[in-house]
């Protein structure tokens, strides 16, 4: 196998063969069988979440170029790193003149992009948004494996749940909070923010109200179910002169207890960077049991 | 000579604004009852005028009470616009969705928040909108004049319309706002979610003074029923006419886009529902149509919320439900006259 002898070339001592062995083992059998090359030189990542994991997980020789949201620093917790790094916009026709041999894309990535590319014999993988600390997980496990870094990803998962593990004390009491952002909108607990605030000990009112997703939640019915705090986000761009802001100025929101403790770049993607998160609300909800 | 009432008709007038008044008022009450967070009404009224009940007080007092205000004002408007165009124009498929004044307003109060203004001063969001409806006004008259046909003035209002609609979109489209799809939806379909009692200071003012400006045109429009000529005869100044006019729907239909999107169709049911009932006299038509259009977006409004409490149905879907077919009935109605 061509892999095999790539990795000798590159990894003259024996522990080091033996992590590589076990790494082309797991893209075998997460490939299904497939030939692939143990770890890819050129990767190119076409959307925001996978940019900052391939940050985080592939060797910086590896990357090749990330979608243009990376460097954003209103939208990416990593702008500055990913600054290094060419940009592109997703298309089809600009990521196959890169001549990538690993494309990183989410599973919501336009369709047609994703079958061109398939039609154009590159290699995609793609990952799910993401939406809880199990499948943010598995993204790093699959993702440190296709890039032939499995160690990277065991280190990074070793650290993540350890630090995981230090914020989270069992709390005295689980506030009941509302999740709230432009347009009436309330963030369910089944999606990335949703479970950050479970894992801080919040309770959310949108499970009351069946929005197990999230979904529009009236102003009216956000005051009648009366939460301790209403959870907003900073820094989500473009919404300063939207009309959906218009809701989180309303006068009726100005009596209840608001909280915006969370950087919108922290929780948009789940990668480590939910920690921060975490530890935002896990201090809010200790600022609360103390009052 | 402009036809006088008979006597008889004069008492069945006042009963008639009667009956309207207390049907707006039932409507108002039952804006103030329903709603998705399902208050007791008991409950909810008390609320509202004792501030006793907690979450209740803020949910009637700062939700529910401008949003019914809002229903009220924006259809009454509505209605009056509707009313005064089609004295004005003498025809009776104009009205200020159909001949694009909402759009343009919609395309004003979206320039006036996207470029950062509205931040700032937030009176430019109704003047923008007021500016927009008058600019398309203006240019529907210079277009299809009184003296235009029915067929221009819908053609020309149709290119004002999409053209105003199409650089919403743009202007939205070019923001880096990520609600930009959903934002579009209202400014073409209208709701009055989630509004508060800064709108109706915001939009008040202005629609009192279009309305204002309306009821002085009653005179004017009865003499012009006879034709332009027989009015100037009769010693209305046209210009003056003219003017009041194109400021006085702007201000109306310029206030009411900017806080609630455009709403269609009111405008054109509204006289129409009542010109036989006052004997197609555009001075009785005003406060006729304007009750009656009240009602229309008050009913319109509480069933948004009864169908879909959680959805944000939009106004504009539901009066466009009642509003079209019956617009298709005046067209068929118009094209056998013909």
């Amino acid at each position: 196998m061509s892999a095999c002898a790539a990795a000798s070339d590159r990894a003259p001592s024996g522990a080091a063969l033996a992590r590589r062995a076990g790494a082309a083992l797991a893209v075998v059998l997460a490939l299904v069988g497939a030939a692939q090359a143990e770890a890819p030189a050129r990767v190119v990542s076409m959307n925001l979440c996978t940019d900052q994991l391939a940050l985080l997980l592939a060797d910086p020789s590896q990357i090749v170029s990330l979608s243009y949201m990376a460097s954003d620093p209103s939208a990416s917790a990593m702008a500055e790193e990913a600054a290094a790094y060419p940009s592109n916009r997703g298309r089809a026709e600009e990521l196959y003149l890169l001549k990538p041999d690993l494309v990183l894309a989410s599973t919501f990535s336009s369709p047609g992009t994703l079958s061109m590319l398939n039609r154009l014999g590159l290699h995609v993988e793609t990952y799910p948004p993401g939406a809880t600390m199990d499948e943010l997980r598995q993204s790093i496990t699959d993702m440190g494996a296709a890039l032939g870094q499995p160690q990277r990803a065991a280190d990074l998962l070793a650290d993540f749940d350890a630090q995981l593990a230090a914020l989270s004390t069992p709390p005295l009491r689980r506030p009941r909070a509302a999740l709230y952002s432009e347009g009436s909108y309330a963030s369910g607990a089944r999606t990335l923010e949703g479970q950050v605030m479970q894992a801080a000990g919040f309770d959310n009112i949108a499970t009351e109200h069946g929005l197990d997703w999230g979904g529009r939640m009236p102003l009216e019915v956000l005051v009648m179910s009366a939460p301790e705090v209403v959870i907003t986000e900073t820094g989500r761009p473009g919404t300063k002169r939207a009309r959906a802001q218009a809701v989180l100025s309303h006068p009726a929101l100005a009596h209840m207890r608001r909280a915006d403790v969370v950087a919108h770049q922290d929780w948009i993607c789940a990668t480590p960077r939910v920690l921060d998160a975490i530890a935002a609300l896990t201090q809010l909800r200790r600022q609360m049991e103390r009052e | 000579m402009i036809p006088q009432p008979s006597l008889k008709t004069l008492p069945d007038q006042r009963a008639l604004v009667l009956s309207l008044v207390a049907l707006v008022v039932a409507l108002f009450i039952a804006s103030l009852v329903v709603g998705p967070a399902g208050i007791p009404p008991g409950r909810g009224l008390l609320a509202l005028f004792t501030g006793q009940g907690g979450a209740e007080v803020l949910v009637m007092r700062e939700i529910r009470l401008p949003r019914a205000i809002l229903g009220l004002a924006i259809g009454a408007s509505l209605g009056l616009a509707g009313a005064a165009m089609q004295g004005f124009l003498r025809n009776p498929l104009a009205e200020p969705g159909l001949i694009g004044t909402s759009a343009a307003a919609a395309l004003g109060a979206v320039l006036a928040i996207h470029t950062g203004i509205y931040a700032s001063f937030a009176l430019a969001l109704p003047l923008m909108a007021l500016a927009g409806a008058g600019l398309s006004v203006g240019v529907i008259l210079m277009l299809a004049g009184p003296r235009g046909n029915a067929l221009s003035l819908i053609l020309a209002g149709i290119a004002v319309s999409s053209l105003a609609g199409a650089l919403t979109s743009l202007v939205l489209n070019l923001a880096p706002n990520p609600y930009a799809a959903s934002e579009i939806v209202f400014w073409m379909m209208g709701s009055l979610a989630d509004r508060s009692l800064l709108h109706v200071a915001l939009a008040l003012p202005f629609l009192a003074l279009g309305a204002a400006l309306i009821a002085t045109t009653g005179r004017g429009l009865d003499a012009l029923t006879l034709g332009e000529d027989a009015a100037a005869s009769l010693g209305i100044n046209l210009t003056r006419l003219r003017l009041k006019l194109v400021l006085g729907t702007a201000a109306l239909v310029g206030a009411s886009v900017a806080v609630a999107g455009a709403v269609g169709f009111v405008g054109l049911i509204a006289p129409h529902l009542m010109r036989r009932a006052v004997g197609a006299r555009p001075s009785r038509l005003l406060p006729a149509s304007a009750l009656t259009g009240a009602a229309i977006l008050l009913a319109a409004d509480i069933a948004t919320r009864v169908i879909a409490p959680e959805r944000d149905l939009k106004l504009g879907v539901l009066t466009a439900l009642v509003g079209a077919p019956f617009f298709l009935h005046l067209v068929r109605r118009m094209a056998r006259e013909v």
